[in-house]
C-alpha cells in the first residue's frame, strides 16, 4: 500500500473509495424523483443496470483472476452452464443451481486444475 | 415465502427484512465474496477497521475489491478512483430503478437517502424480487432491514476472511470466488421476469466479453448502454407488432 503512505489510510479510503462510488448513487436519488416504476425511464434503466451486471458476470467467468483463474475455462463454463441448467430443472430454485455449480466446479478443479 | 410476507409495525417490517436477509440465498454469496475480500485486506497490509469500515461506506464488493487491488499494487490515488468510479456506474440505474418502488405517502428525499447508499447487487435483485409483493407502506422498513442484515454479514465474514487469512486451498479458495458470479447469473435470471429483462440478461452476456476482448474502453459501461437500449428498443418493437 505505498501509495496510501503519504495520507491517512483512512482519508485515503473516503477520497478514493467512497466518494467517487457514493457519486451514482447519489445521481440516482436525484434523478430518480418523479419517476414511477412503470415510467420507460425505469424500464430503460433497469435494463442497462440489468445488462451492466450480465457483463460483470460474464467477464467474472471468463476472465477470472487469483484462485479462480487456475481453474481452467472450459470447467468454470461448463459448472456455470451446469449451475444454470439445475436452477431451470430443479423447481427453479436458486440454492440448487449454485450447489450443482459448485459441486461440479471443484470436481472439474480437482481433475483439471493446473 | 414472498407472497406471506404481512406486518403490523414498521419495526416489525424492518426485523422481517433483516430475517429476510439472512435466510436467503444472498447470505451465503456474501458470506464466501466477503471471505474472500477480507483475505485480500489483509494481504495487503490494510487495518481490520479499515475494511469493516469500507464496507460500510463502499458497500459494493466489486468496487472493494478494484480499491484493495490497486492501491495494494501501489497505483496512484487518481487511477484507483477512477477505477471505483467506473465500477459504480452500475450502481446509477439501480438506484433509478429501485427508489420509486419505495416512494409512497409521505415519503421524502431524506428518507430514500439510506435505500440509495444501500444498493448494492444483493440488495437490488431482492428487493426488486420481494418489494412488489409488500404493501408500500412497509417496503421502506423491509427494505432498511434487509440492507442492514445483508451489510452485517459482509462485515461479519470480512473480518472471517481476514483473520483466516489465505489459509484456504487454491482450490477452495476458487470456488469461493466463483460464487458469486453464479449466485448472481442465477438470482438475476429468476429475478428477470420481464421481457425486456431477460433480453438484458442475455445481450449483457454476450456484449460484455465482446467489449473486453476487443479491449473496448470503459466496457461495462457500454455494455450497460448498449445492451440495455437494445432489449429495450427489441422489447418495445415486439410490444407494438403484438
Amino acid at each position: 500500500m505505498s501509495a496510501v503512505g503519504e495520507l491517512s489510510p483512512y482519508l485515503v479510503l473516503i477520497l478514493v473509495g467512497f466518494l467517487p462510488n457514493e457519486i451514482w448513487r447519489l445521481l440516482g436519488l436525484v434523478l430518480a424523483r418523479g419517476l414511477n416504476e412503470e415510467s420507460e425511464w425505469v424500464v430503460w434503466s433497469r435494463a442497462v443496470a440489468t445488462a451492466i451486471l450480465a457483463g460483470v458476470i460474464a467477464k467474472l467467468v471468463l476472465f477470472s483472476g487469483g484462485a479462480l483463474a487456475t481453474i481452467p475455462l472450459d470447467v468454470r463454463v461448463t459448472a456455470t452452464v451446469a449451475g444454470f441448467l439445475a436452477y431451470l430443472a430443479i423447481k427453479r430454485s436458486i440454492f440448487a443451481g449454485v450447489l450443482v455449480g459448485e459441486a461440479a466446479l471443484l470436481i472439474g478443479g480437482f481433475f483439471f486444475a493446473r | 415465502m414472498a407472497g406471506s410476507l404481512t406486518f403490523t409495525s414498521a419495526s416489525a417490517a424492518f426485523v422481517g427484512g433483516i430475517r429476510s436477509a439472512l435466510t436467503s440465498v444472498f447470505f451465503l454469496v456474501l458470506a464466501g465474496t466477503y471471505v474472500g475480500i477480507g483475505a485480500l485486506a489483509h494481504d495487503f497490509g490494510f487495518s481490520a477497521g479499515w475494511l469493516g469500515l469500507s464496507s460500510v461506506l463502499v458497500w459494493a464488493a466489486p468496487a472493494q475489491v478494484i480499491l484493495l487491488s490497486s492501491l495494494g499494487a501501489g497505483s496512484s490515488l487518481i487511477e484507483s478512483a477512477v477505477a471505483v468510479t467506473l465500477s459504480a456506474i452500475r450502481l446509477f440505474p439501480m438506484v433509478v430503478a429501485l427508489l420509486p418502488l419505495l416512494r409512497g405517502e409521505g415519503r421524502r428525499l431524506h428518507h430514500l437517502l439510506l435505500p440509495a447508499h444501500f444498493t448494492s447487487i444483493s440488495m437490488w435483485v431482492e428487493s426488486l424480487r420481494l418489494l412488489p409483493t409488500l404493501p408500500r407502506e412497509w417496503r421502506l422498513a423491509f427494505c432498511n432491514g434487509l440492507s442492514v442484515g445483508y451489510m452485517g454479514t459482509a462485515i461479519a465474514f470480512g473480518f472471517v476472511g481476514f483473520y483466516l487469512a489465505a489459509g484456504l486451498p487454491t482450490l477452495f479458495a476458487g470456488a469461493l470466488l466463483f460464487l458469486t458470479p453464479l449466485s448472481f447469473l442465477i438470482s438475476t435470471a429468476r429475478n428477470a421476469r420481464m421481457m425486456v429483462d431477460r433480453l438484458a440478461l442475455v445481450l449483457g452476456l454476450m456484449i460484455g466479453p465482446l467489449f473486453v476482448w476487443y479491449q473496448v474502453e470503459l466496457d461495462l459501461m457500454w455494455t450497460g448502454v448498449v445492451g440495455g437500449t437494445v432489449a429495450y428498443a427489441m422489447n418495445r418493437l415486439r410490444e407494438a407488432a403484438a
